[in-house]
């Protein structure tokens, strides 16, 4: 779809945004280990947690963004009068957010996990866990960028709406690395996350739309 | 055809205008008149689809364009006070992504087809954010022939233009209403535009 061209091509011009969301990531992430002190097993407890409420921040940082600029230069309104269906289009930009913000950090974090002494199983549980665990924040993020749309503090306003909704998905990706360090199954984890992602694929593009429609009135 | 029935717009506490009605035959053209804050961008706003009136209704062929929503979106053009073009893209990657936005693919031909015409011939491959304000609108504007739409609504689309692109303008506006199209806008410049039906809105 065009739209996701036109999102991508948007951030390949300004590749500094991307790059701020993913060094944000690598940073929070590194700071711990620097500051716990290297004491191997309760870094490795840790590490789950860590890297997914990381892999939160970055993706909300980035999510004022996805629809404030069009907003701005009057491409938002245009998106409103397509005869194409705004959800789609909402389903789009949110896909696009998610290639450009969650996919460097899916690709990232194994790296970063090392740094906390994660076995190499559970590296592969914690990259497939981040893998169907932030498309669902893109998505929900998608409906809470849209409500605050044009609001004065919107930013912060988007954390306190968006970080509660985050938080199944926090717990079971978490949960999933956890499961398989104690030698547990984590497929239901998994499963559970999937099912988040395909209850936001339905979802939220429509909410997203609705909200649009309401703030751009 | 375009037809409002007693439209009325409230913002806040204060109602704008009342009791507004209209009806637009194909070759027809609507200038809204009236000063500043009277109303003016909020009707043709409803007149699109982006908001919704306090009272009243309005009807394209015959049916309201709430139940219409995509259909009446692909037989009508707005261009208001925002550009819609992006700072980061490329005079010509701005029309191509607007017109597929809009329902209609073009190729790269066309696009620098309609760009030459609006004068901006040479500048497709520049990103707009280098352009002046009258090139900004003249981008803006390249969208209106391309389009294949029967209804354009514009907001102000003479600000910031110079002489010889207003005319260019209203060559577009009289050939587009010649054939037919229909035309409702905001000015505040004179423009003298010969079309089949001229209504005067005046909003108080």
């Amino acid at each position: 779809m065009w739209i996701i061209k036109r999102d991508l091509l948007l951030a390949m011009r300004r590749q500094s945004d991307v790059l701020t969301t993913l060094f944000f990531f690598i940073i929070v992430v590194s700071l711990f280990p620097l500051s716990v002190g290297p004491e191997m097993n309760m870094l490795r407890t840790m590490a789950p947690g860590v890297v997914w409420v990381a892999a939160l921040l970055a993706s909300m940082l980035s999510l004022g963004r996805m629809f404030s600029n069009d907003y701005l230069d009057g491409t938002l309104e245009q998106m409103l009068l397509s005869p194409q269906s705004l959800s789609l289009l909402v389903l789009g930009k949110a896909l696009a957010h998610w290639l450009v913000t969650g996919v460097p950090l899916v690709l990232m974090a194994p790296v970063l996990g090392i740094q906390y002494d994660l076995p190499v199983e559970a590296l592969f549980v914690l990259t497939t866990a981040l893998l169907l665990g932030t498309p669902v924040l893109s998505l929900i993020g998608a409906i809470g960028a849209a409500l605050t749309l044009g609001l004065r503090g919107g930013g912060v306003l988007v954390s306190l709406l968006v970080l509660p909704l985050y938080i199944p998905v926090l717990i079971f990706g978490a949960g999933a690395v956890e499961a398989n360090m104690a030698g547990v199954g984590f497929d239901a984890h998994l499963s559970l996350i999937g099912a988040f992602l395909l209850v936001s694929l339905v979802f939220a593009p429509w909410a997203a739309a609705s909200s649009l429609r309401v703030s751009l009135e | 055809m375009l037809q409002g029935i007693s439209l009325a717009c409230v913002r806040g506490d204060r109602e704008l205008f009342k009791d507004i009605n209209f009806s637009l035959e194909a070759g027809g053209l609507m200038q809204v008149r009236g000063p500043n804050g009277s109303g003016k961008t909020s009707l043709l706003r409803m007149l699109c689809g982006l908001s919704n009136p306090a009272a009243g209704e309005i009807l394209w062929s015959g049916t309201s364009i709430r139940s219409l929503n995509g259909d009446y979106f692909a037989a009508m053009t707005y261009i208001g006070h925002l550009s819609g073009t992006k700072d980061d893209l490329t005079v010509i990657e701005n029309l191509r992504i607007s017109s597929a936005l809009a329902g209609f693919e073009i190729n790269d031909d066309q696009a620098s087809e309609a760009l030459g015409y609006m004068g901006l011939g040479g500048r497709e491959a520049l990103p707009v954010k280098v352009l002046s304000q009258g090139q900004r609108r003249r981008v803006a504007l390249a969208r209106l022939l391309v389009s294949k739409t029967a209804l354009w609504i514009l907001d102000e689309p003479l600000v910031a233009l110079d002489v010889m692109a207003v005319k260019l303008i209203q060559e577009l506006l009289e050939q587009h209403l010649k054939q037919d199209g229909m035309v409702v806008m905001t000015t505040h410049q004179e423009i003298d535009l010969t079309a089949a039906s001229t209504t005067q809105l005046h909003l108080a």
